[in-house]
């Protein structure tokens, strides 16, 4: 796999706080191949955000604080880039779309200044180029009457506009790798296919790689090619997304897929399958396993953490269900 | 809520000529454009011009010499000759009125613009920047706010002199820490905002992020603060004034024309009400103005 955009070996971040420091995401590795669509999933507060944030550059200082061992993109190592550096970066070569197109938006400000912002920042062009430009990004992110669009304001938008209209910001540098946290969450389902069937069209003309935060099994079915499912800051499996879906190999992603809601199960009077218990708290993690409180398949070896354990094809879980025999024993290697 | 250009109000978008498009609909034409439907905001726009023109041309139009004295023509009231009477030295208030409106309007609106754009840079930087900006810019103010203002101004009047300038001068030193900290505080709620954390996300720097992305919202705050501030500055110089060291006698000033006219309230009750009223009609007048503009300002009142 060496035609990966971004490569990311141990990534962690902690957060110095009154208590001592918690460790919101824990040394996390995973690939995003060119042109690939990667999945984040996992219930809120395992830490996708906090990844893609920390990806970014933009965990908040100085309470914050990202470490990894190597984080490639597109061959170029960026885990050693100071502020400026991640700034030139930001937009450019990594974009992002959040969850709350209502919001990012900002109200006193004409949409087209603010999708042309980047082409500002980054190639300094002028006014003029930036208003054409941003009308053929309207155009190919299908928002309708785009010429009459560009001087609208926010409010005027609907929310899949808006969205829309994010993606359009997102993609106006062209950038290697666009991070889509949670991106159709707010919108209605319709909406939400739209922008859905929107992204993964833009993925195949124009090549840009997707990550996409999502708590959403549904999107990551359709979505992805490859799929890492977070658990309390660490990714507990990793897979490509039939596997994943063929033969979930975690307890906590077989108990994901478990309370997706059926339609053709009659279910009157049941309750809907969850998984019992919440995220710990990152400051007052259980030993061993961190899914272990609420796992069903918890054996006693599970008070020791587990490593990520490969089975066939690439497919890695971090349980000691699938650990090779002869490390149960003694599986604390680092 | 659709939005249509008033380049081509009517036609379908693929009727419309491509270069249109690309012509800017100017925020200034929108503004004005909004401006103008607010019926009170024109009426204390026009009030104001023409307080303006008055001031402005006031040796052409008064009827009277503003400092003539005629002791035989003390605190008469309101006649054909003078048409608001005339003070204790026989002067006709209605010329001195339109004197001091020269002094009152430049002193009610430069030093709060002063104070204003002091207030507000204070306050972005300090809001956004925290730490240690944040901690000084703020112990600054607290200082200019627990001491006591009147004081400050008049040490500044008395060090520097009574001149028009010093008096902008020390309007603007009491006057920018309470601007600094209500920006301050919006700051801080905006800096929360998703769409500055997506400014973030697009490698935009600080320093544009303050003033491209938070100014902007702080507008309109700004607006209503300084049509709140004119009739405060014209107070406080008619203070500075009551107490000797602001505008200096023969000199007019609204404030001064009051202190001064208020002796006589019961001889000759125009010599005081009627700059009284003046500076009521221009604080109102700029009030309308300020509201228009607040209005005018913000996209979502906006069609």
């Amino acid at each position: 796999m060496a035609d990966n955009i971004l490569s990311v070996r141990g990534l962690t971040t902690e957060f110095s706080g009154g208590r001592g420091d918690v460790r919101v995401l824990d040394d996390l590795s995973f690939d995003v191949g060119r042109g690939r669509i990667v999945g984040l999933v996992g219930e809120s507060g395992s830490g996708k955000s906090m990844t893609a944030l920390s990806l970014m550059g933009l965990v908040p200082q100085p309470q914050g604080r990202v470490t990894a061992r190597s984080i490639l993109l597109d061959g170029t190592e960026i885990s050693r880039l100071g502020p400026a550096g991640m700034r030139a970066l930001r937009g450019r070569d990594i974009a992002m779309v959040f969850q709350e197109p209502m919001t990012s938006l900002n109200p006193v400000r004409k949409v087209w200044e603010q999708v042309g912002e980047p082409l500002a920042i980054h190639h300094g062009l002028g006014r003029r180029a930036i208003r054409a430009r941003v009308l053929e990004m309207f155009e190919m992110v299908g928002i309708p009457d785009p010429k009459t669009r560009l001087d609208a304001y926010p409010h005027q938008l609907s929310g899949g506009l808006r969205q829309r209209a994010m993606i359009a910001m997102g993609l106006i540098c062209e950038p290697k790798l666009l991070i889509a946290d949670e991106p159709t969450t707010a919108l209605d389902v319709t909406t939400q296919a739209q922008i859905l069937r929107l992204m993964r069209e833009l993925r195949d003309r124009v090549g840009t790689s997707i990550i996409m935060i999502t708590h959403d099994l549904g999107i990551i079915a359709e979505m992805c090619d490859e799929v890492n499912v977070m658990y309390a800051g660490q990714i507990v499996e990793q897979a490509d997304v039939f596997d994943l879906f063929e033969k979930p190999s975690h307890p906590y992603t077989r108990g994901l897929l478990a309370s997706i809601p059926r339609a053709t199960e009659p279910r009157a009077g049941r309750r809907m399958p969850s998984i019992p218990g919440m995220v710990p708290n990152l400051a007052k993690l259980p030993p061993g396993c961190r899914f272990s409180p609420r796992c069903a398949e918890a054996m006693p070896i599970c008070r020791r953490p587990p490593d990520l354990a490969t089975l066939d094809g690439g497919h890695v879980a971090r349980c000691w269900l699938h650990a090779a025999p002869d490390t149960r024993p003694m599986g604390e290697t680092a | 809520m659709t939005h249509t250009s008033d380049l081509a109000p009517d036609l379908p978008p693929d009727l419309a000529p491509a270069h249109e498009a690309l012509e800017e609909a100017s925020f200034l034409r929108d503004t004005v454009r909004a401006f103008r439907r607010n019926r009170m905001a024109m009426v204390g726009l026009a009030f104001v011009v023409a307080l303006v023109v008055c001031a402005v041309f006031a040796p052409w139009i008064s009827p009277h010499d503003p400092y003539r004295v005629a002791l035989d023509e003390q605190l008469l009231g309101p006649s054909r000759t003078y048409w608001l009477g005339t003070d204790n030295f026989g002067r006709d208030v209605l010329t001195r009125i339109l004197y001091g409106a020269r002094i009152s309007l430049v002193v009610g609106i430069v030093p709060s613009l002063i104070s204003l754009a002091i207030g507000a840079v204070m306050g972005i930087l300090s809001g956004y920047l925290g730490g240690r900006t944040d901690f000084v810019v703020m112990r600054l103010a607290d200082m200019m706010i627990a001491f006591p203002s009147l004081l400050l101004a008049m040490v500044v009047m008395y060090t520097l002199g009574a001149n028009l300038l010093n008096i902008f001068l020390a309007l603007a030193l009491v006057g920018w820490a309470s601007v600094a900290r209500v920006v301050r505080s919006q700051t801080l709620a905006l800096r929360e905002k998703e769409f500055i954390e997506a400014a973030r996300a697009n490698g935009t720097s600080r320093s544009r992020i303050m003033f491209g992305h938070i100014f902007p919202n702080v507008i309109p705050t700004l607006i209503v603060l300084f049509s709140l501030s004119i009739p405060e500055a014209i107070m406080w110089e008619s203070s500075l004034s009551f107490l000797g060291v602001g505008v200096q006698p023969p000199e007019a000033s609204w404030g001064l024309l009051v202190a001064k006219g208020k002796e006589y309230m019961f001889q000759a009750p125009t010599v005081a009400i009627a700059p009284g009223i003046a500076i009521l009609l221009t604080v109102l007048a700029f009030n309308f103005i300020g509201d228009g503009l607040r209005d005018a300002l913000d996209p979502s009142m906006k069609d």
